[in-house]
């Protein structure tokens, strides 16, 4: 059975729990009087603490501009947003947060620990706190024994896994991830979306996930918050009735068909 | 114990097989450029002996090889100033170039404001900058050097910003997430990013500067390379003229060579998404 839960500000969806992430009345809006863009136009939503939220929608609906700015990437036009009671900024001075990008962004002349390292050698004036240790989130990802190689040597996989350890370093209370599995095969693909659900429920971060793939969207989330574009609003806050832990063999179930059916349904009622 | 000494004979003497087959792979691999250049020397030796060719209008190859074995004292010393002149201009040049192109990557108005001066720069002929620069300096190594150094910058200067610049906005977008300084994403990212480029401008600057070194010393000098090149061309020391400019050659190549050793050993990773 289906449950979907419209967005009700203020009302935790989920049972009660910490609210990690707040999103007030949020507009972004891009370019100067003349030319103006609207990127999202009034947007509300409350992630609790712990959730696996999925971001799902059509091209040009913003999910992108809102993972960014939750992350303080991007400049926010009217509203508020709120990690854990602090802004934007103060959050990612804390490090409450870690980004993971489409592209692993990793550099390309150090080796993967010392990769996974970085967060812990720059931004000095932030608060660093305790870490993880490198060496142990190189294991969780699959990536033991390859501490010394260098990111050209390394498959598509394997550099977003060590883009998700290298994460994880900073114990972040907020994984924000943009569209990770965007450019690999659907095999690599399914293998990570598998190991991030493991990876959650070792960790317990929250994880805001951007993706434009629905089976995804539907396998990782326990919601699926979908937008809507021109301009870029909420058009619904849904919960996955799957359960946990899932393996890839739900898919295959007629509970995950009709999650994935709605979203497509809705998917084509924003178009 | 003797089983040790003779463990490391034998290793020793493997060492040496080893050595003569990269010597002689690296002959092989080698064998058509050697061949043709001996070929050549070969060829122009036949060509000024057939043609009777006087030795002031072209020397043959076993002239300029007598010149070198007669004139070994006049070209030694006076190779040494045209290295000096190059290996500081090159030092130099390449210097305020780097410092430049770090300055212009984090203030858009330094960019903005001495860009074109650097182009207007670039587009003075530096043969016709030469005499300003002596009625400046005087005719000591400081005008040489300056010559060698500017020809050496603007490349290094364009390749640097370009460079710096050429950390994807992901990348920096990253840094940021980090809450890193600028000084952070300077020493992490921009500069080991850049190093791929510096090197391409580097190694043109290795033989530009003794470019510039040698045209520096044919306004009025009385040493260096150049003004040997200057004083065996007016007085039809054509061996010796020849030998000079062989040694110029080689040590621009010299040069070549010491900067993409330095390259091979200081990067070996490849940018990310080269597969």
């Amino acid at each position: 059975m289906l449950g979907t839960a419209k967005l009700m500000p203020n009302v935790p969806l989920t049972e009660p729990a910490a609210t990690a992430v707040s999103i007030r009345n949020l507009s972004v809006r891009f370019g100067d009087r003349n030319n103006e863009f609207t990127a999202l136009s009034d947007v509300s939503v409350d992630i609790p603490e712990g959730a696996f939220v999925t971001m799902l929608g059509p091209s040009g609906c913003g999910k992108s501009t809102l993972l960014r700015c939750v992350a303080d990437l991007v400049h926010i036009s009217d509203g508020s947003i709120s990690v854990f009671g602090r802004s934007p900024q103060q959050a990612r001075e804390a490090r409450d947060f870690a980004f993971v990008f489409q592209d692993a962004t990793l550099l390309p002349w150090r080796n993967v620990i010392d990769n996974v390292r970085l967060p812990l050698e720059v931004g000095k004036h932030a608060q660093t706190g305790d870490h993880a240790d490198p060496h142990e989130l190189l294991a969780m990802v699959g990536l033991t024994g390859r501490e010394n190689a260098l990111p050209h040597e390394l498959s598509g996989g394997m550099r977003q896994r060590v883009a998700i350890a290298r994460a994880l370093i900073t114990r972040p209370r907020i994984l924000l991830m943009d569209e990770p599995f965007g450019a690999l095969d659907e095999i690599t693909r399914d293998r990570l979306n598998e190991e991030l659900l493991r990876v959650w429920q070792e960790t317990g971060t929250t994880i805001l996930f951007v993706t434009h793939s629905i089976p995804e969207a539907a396998f990782l989330g326990q919601n699926v918050l979908m937008l809507q574009a021109h301009p870029g609003r909420v058009k619904e806050f849904m919960k996955v009735d799957l359960p946990f832990p899932r393996s890839l063999a739900v898919r295959d179930t007629v509970e995950f068909i009709g999650v994935t059916a709605h979203l497509r349904r809705l998917l084509e009622e924003c178009l | 114990m003797s089983h040790v000494v003779s463990s490391t004979a034998k290793t020793e003497a493997d060492r040496k097989i080893a050595l003569l087959d990269a010597t002689a792979g690296v002959l092989a691999k080698h064998m058509p450029a050697i061949s043709a250049a001996v070929g050549l020397v070969v060829l122009w030796q036949f060509v000024v002996w057939f043609f009777k060719i006087p030795t002031f209008m072209a020397p043959s190859p076993v002239d300029v090889a007598y010149a070198f074995r007669d004139n070994a004292g006049i070209l030694w010393t006076n190779m040494l100033p045209t290295i000096l002149e190059a290996f500081l201009g090159f030092v130099f040049g390449n210097l305020v170039a780097i410092l430049l192109a770090i300055w212009f990557v984090h203030s858009a108005t330094a960019e903005k404001a001495f860009y074109p001066i650097a182009v207007f720069i670039k587009a003075i002929p530096i043969i016709a900058l030469a005499p300003i620069l002596v009625l400046i300096f005087g005719n000591g190594l400081a005008p040489k050097i300056i010559i060698a150094g500017l020809i050496c910058f603007f490349p290094t200067l364009v390749n640097m910003v370009q460079g710096l610049k050429s950390a994807s906005p992901a990348m920096l977008d990253l840094m940021r997430v980090l809450s890193a300084s600028n000084t952070e994403i300077l020493w992490k990212v921009r500069l080991p990013s850049s190093m791929p480029f510096l090197f391409a401008a580097l190694k043109i600057a290795a033989t530009s500067s003794v470019m510039g070194a040698i045209v520096a010393e044919w306004i009025g000098s009385s040493f260096g390379l150049g003004a040997l090149i200057i004083e065996a061309t007016y007085n039809f020391r054509s061996p010796l003229l020849y030998a000079t400019v062989v040694i110029a050659a080689v040590l621009a190549v010299v040069l070549f060579f010491i900067v993409s050793v330095i390259e091979a050993r200081m990067i070996r990773w490849k940018p990310a998404g080269s597969h």
